[in-house]
């Protein structure tokens, strides 16, 4: 647990993107990350408890893939996700870990940013933030 | 329905600030609809609160489990083993719950978690507007069935004053005058006359005003009031 | 006569009538409030005092109306349902008589999130118009509104607001009717810039017979900047501002002047329209103008009466 490569969790619908389950190995990275891809069926099936509980088990950087917010699958499953992952942000935001850690980004398998890139975007962002603190175990 | 609020959670953490081991509690009815207290908002703030705990290099445990309801001894009384296990625990029920539990358990240290704001109507899910008081003494049937001692800012029994603008109270472009939805329904049941009436001094000695309010009921077998007469 | 007032005597010989509002001050002055009574006792024939007006603290009416009479103005105290309940609105109410103040304005106020002291509770025990009875109650039949008797006489001359500019539109000639059934004697209403729709407002009152049962004095505010028409027009709620008037304001050379002339103006129609009995000049802040509009208003002087 007290490794020193980023933990990054990653909920994605897999409607926006395909490729998703090869998420990992597209992963271009001078470190050697920790990805954990959860598929659902709908980025509005993320719930507020499973976001604090990936934090919780030690994410360094949590991401959100859902569909372009008229492109829902699910009609409003993206919207849905959106608004959690703001309330999300601000625990986060009071708790001391910030609300950079926690992104939602809505991807369409025609064109936009591909995954692998905001997941290399966010192993990036947690190197500069540095590991969460909730892994530290006993007194700073 | 009565609608409460979660605290801010830089609030619990104040209050939490001194114990070690607490026991977040969940109520399973009003505050689980109006999504303050339920059992999933206390998975969120024990989660939060652990979080932040563990940030600050501080020790603390946090228990969650949740009650049908926190108004009531029965489901109250099912906590009591696990309270020797704390020396806190934040009720996220109403002034209610949170009270009834102060007053069963005199030795736990009780924290409320929610703000208990109002008894409200659901308009849709995730919307609650105040509707009633709690006066003690309904009289909506004079004002076609809307209340202007809850629902105008200034509970005016013979209103609207002159604030009332577009349909708008002075204190919000977000709240109804009151009175301008009386004289509309009334309009409409062909009944507005009824506002000639001039209405008299409100009797608040019904109301929390008159003191805290109890009442017995006179045909219940078996409980204290009735085997003390 | 219900009490004998200077404002009382005036409205009943039929004059047109004409009062002013005083402010009174944040602080302890007594000197503030002498200097306001200074500025209007010879123009008015009757001087308003406010009461925390706009939920803002500041001396009490009943003090201030207390200074204007012994100056020998005759004041009218205001009184909003607020910030005091029947205990204290009718302990007042005896006082200021006891002390020779007749005139009472009976309002609602302005809820306590706009002043000063927004956490406080609003009290509104009363409402405005249970307030007119209560007054009723005890000037006619010497009573309070628990059945006690009142030992003396209370005279009164009782007061209310109109306002024919901001109630839901179905109820703005009944809501007056209601408050004469409750007692009122005078009017005093919200101040008029549209004088069209104060004058078919005005209308509907004499049809219903009620110009006959009330005097009611119109208010005016008198506008000094272009800036204060627009204030008043975006955010002052219940008074009408027209958009002709804010460009009138905005094009003038000299604001000041062109306030007082606009404000003359529509007084001159008031005067026309039936069942006006008076006007109400409200010269908030600026209260050294009102000679001037009383004066080239044809008003002066007062009557002696």
């Amino acid at each position: 647990m007290n490794s020193p490569e980023p933990q990054i969790v990653v909920f994605s619908c897999h409607w926006c993107c395909y490729q998703i389950a090869d998420l990992s190995g597209a992963a271009q990275s001078q470190y050697s990350p920790d990805i954990k891809v959860n598929i659902v069926s709908c980025s509005g099936r993320v719930g507020i408890i499973d976001l604090m509980r990936a934090f919780e088990n030690g994410a360094d950087g949590v991401l959100v893939f859902g569909c372009l917010e008229d492109q829902c699958h699910h009609q409003n499953g993206s919207l849905f996700a959106k608004r959690r992952v703001a309330y999300v942000q601000s625990l986060l935001r009071g708790i001391g870990l910030g609300e950079k850690r926690l992104e939602m980004y809505n991807l369409s398998p025609a064109a936009g940013p591909k995954p692998e890139e905001i997941l290399n975007r966010m192993i990036e962002e947690v190197k500069k933030l540095g590991l969460s603190p909730v892994k530290r175990v006993g007194k700073p | 329905m009565i609608i409460s609020e979660q605290k801010p959670l830089e609030e619990i953490r104040k209050m939490v600030a001194d114990y070690d081991k607490i026991l977040i509690l969940g109520c399973g009815t009003c505050a689980t609809v109006c999504f303050a207290g339920g059992e999933r908002e206390v998975a969120i703030l024990a989660s939060a609160l652990r979080m932040a705990v563990k940030i600050d290099g501080k020790e603390k445990v946090f228990h969650e489990h949740t009650v049908k309801r926190q108004c009531e001894w029965e489901f109250i009384d099912e906590i009591s083993e696990k309270l020797k296990e704390v020396d806190a625990v934040l009720p996220l029920s109403c002034g209610i719950g949170v009270q009834a539990i102060a007053e069963r358990f005199p030795n736990c240290r009780v924290l409320p978690g929610v703000n208990t704001c109002f008894l409200g109507l659901t308009e849709e899910a995730g919307i609650w507007s105040e509707r009633c008081v709690a006066c003690g003494n309904c009289l909506v049937h004079e004002t076609g069935g809307i209340c202007p001692i809850a629902r105008c800012a200034k509970s005016l029994s013979n209103g609207p004053c002159g604030g009332s603008v577009g349909g708008k109270c002075e204190i919000s472009p977000d709240v109804s005058c009151a009175w301008q939805l009386i004289i509309d329904h009334l309009v409409a049941l062909g009944q507005l006359d009824r506002l000639e009436e001039i209405q008299p001094p409100r009797d608040w000695s019904s109301s929390h005003s008159g003191g805290p309010r109890k009442i017995v009921y006179p045909f219940q077998e078996g409980n204290q009031a009735e085997v003390e007469r | 006569m219900k009490a004998g007032t200077n404002l009382e005597k005036v409205l009943e010989s039929g004059k047109f009538t004409v009062t002013a509002e005083a402010g009174p001050p944040k602080g302890v002055s007594a000197e503030v409030m002498q200097r306001k009574g200074e500025l209007l006792r010879h123009c008015c024939d009757a001087i308003n005092v406010t009461d925390n007006q706009t939920a803002i603290v500041r001396m009490s009416s009943f003090a201030g109306s207390m200074l204007l009479k012994q100056q020998g103005t005759d004041p009218v105290m205001q009184i909003v349902v607020r910030d005091r309940n029947r205990l204290a609105i009718q302990s007042d109410v005896l006082g200021a008589v006891a002390l020779g103040i007749g005139n009472v304005l009976c309002l609602t106020g302005d809820h306590q999130k706009f002043g000063n002291h927004p956490n406080a509770r609003g009290v509104f025990d009363i409402d405005s118009i249970q307030l007119i009875q209560a007054l009723k109650r005890m000037r006619d039949e010497k009573k309070f509104l628990s059945g006690d008797d009142i030992s003396g006489e209370v005279p009164l001359f009782i007061g209310a607001a109109a306002n024919p500019f901001a109630d839901p539109f179905e109820f703005r000639v009944s809501r007056l009717a209601k408050k004469i059934k409750a007692g009122a004697d005078f009017i005093q209403t919200q101040a008029v810039y549209d004088v069209a729709k104060f004058t078919s407002w005005m209308e509907m009152v004499n049809d219903r017979g009620l110009d006959r049962q009330v005097h009611i004095l119109a208010g005016v505010i008198p506008i000094k900047s272009a800036g204060m028409a627009r204030y008043m027009r975006d955010y002052v709620p219940g008074v009408s501002v027209t958009d002709e008037i804010v460009a009138r304001m905005e094009k003038a050379e000299k604001p000041k002047e062109e306030g007082v002339a606009l404000i003359l103006e529509i007084i001159e129609q008031l005067k026309e329209i039936p069942g006006v009995h008076g006007v109400h000049i409200m010269a908030v802040g600026w209260e050294d103008i009102v000679q001037e509009i009383v004066a080239k208003a044809g008003l002066m002087p007062r009557p002696a009466v």
